[in-house]
């Protein structure tokens, strides 16, 4: 697994990005994940980003859009608005959380 | 173990949008159904272009007093088994009073049991991403359907030629 400088920190992370290690996340270098991908966040961002977090602890995978969307409470086409494109992906760059493994 | 100075950041191809997707959904058994709808929803997910465009049988997808009940049956299926091991239902049983709906009540749970929705549910979530649902000139003609029969989030009835054009430049899949 690559190490990679993330905010002057070593951060452990897979071939493409996505943070490996639950623990090295926390809110600033979630920012700076945010700007890597040009995503401002806002509010509605950090509580679809903390649902995500906690969901993955709690189930041990990543939630797809649709269970954020079912469990989390965010609906589908905001999810879409704050993460455009590939909500599911930037979600979890951001979340420092795998890519979801989930088909729906 | 790699070291890197520059910070490794996934490419979500942002710029890349000219991809195109299209589904014809020509079956209305439930087991049908679900390729194209899960098919279309990840292509959603990933940014891309997404049209679906419903046909003959798979009219009664978008058919609002047909969508909420699609059928699964085991007749002519060979692969049908039950859901724990190997064990086949013999094809001479599968025409028998009641399989039809066992077999229908045994796939909605499956597929309930995975958090995927039923179809009504998951055309909401696929318009909800930005798909755009069309319904097919003639097979609203020969069914004598008209918008208002139709599921809300279907953009329009809309004709062969109507779709080929729509679709220049799209990968196609049908199912």
């Amino acid at each position: 697994m690559p190490v990679t400088t993330i905010n002057g920190r070593e951060i452990h992370v897979d071939d493409e990005g996505f943070l490996t290690e639950y623990d090295e996340w926390d809110e600033d270098l979630a920012k700076v994940l945010a700007a890597n991908i040009s995503v401002d966040l806002t509010d509605d961002h950090w509580a679809a980003i903390k649902f995500v977090r906690e969901d993955y602890k709690a189930q041990g995978e990543t939630p797809t859009i649709r269970r954020v969307s079912t469990a989390g409470g965010i609906d589908t086409k905001k999810l879409f608005q704050l993460f455009p494109k590939k909500p599911a992906k930037k979600m979890s760059y951001i979340a420092g959380v795998p890519k979801p493994h989930g088909c729906v | 173990m790699t070291t890197t100075e520059t910070t490794l950041v996934p490419n979500f191809d942002d710029d890349e949008t000219d991809r195109k997707i299209a589904f014809i959904c020509s079956k209305g058994n439930l087991d049908m159904a679900y390729p194209a709808l899960v098919l279309a929803n990840a292509a959603l997910g990933e940014g891309i272009e997404t049209h679906l465009f419903f046909t003959f049988w798979g009219f009664d997808m978008i058919t609002k007093s047909r969508m909420h009940d699609l059928k699964f049956s085991p007749v002519g299926n060979t692969a049908m088994h039950m859901p724990v091991g190997d064990v086949r239902i013999p094809q001479a049983l599968a025409p028998l009073p009641g399989m039809q709906p066992m077999a229908t009540k045994m796939i909605k749970d499956q597929i309930a049991a995975l958090g995927v929705p039923e179809v009504p549910e998951f055309l909401d979530q696929i318009v909800a991403s930005g798909g755009k649902l069309w319904a097919c000139r003639m097979s609203a003609d020969m069914n004598k359907l008209t918008e208002s029969d139709l599921y809300d989030g279907v953009e329009a009835i809309i004709n062969a030629s109507d779709f080929i054009e729509m679709t220049d430049g799209a990968q196609l899949l049908f199912i």
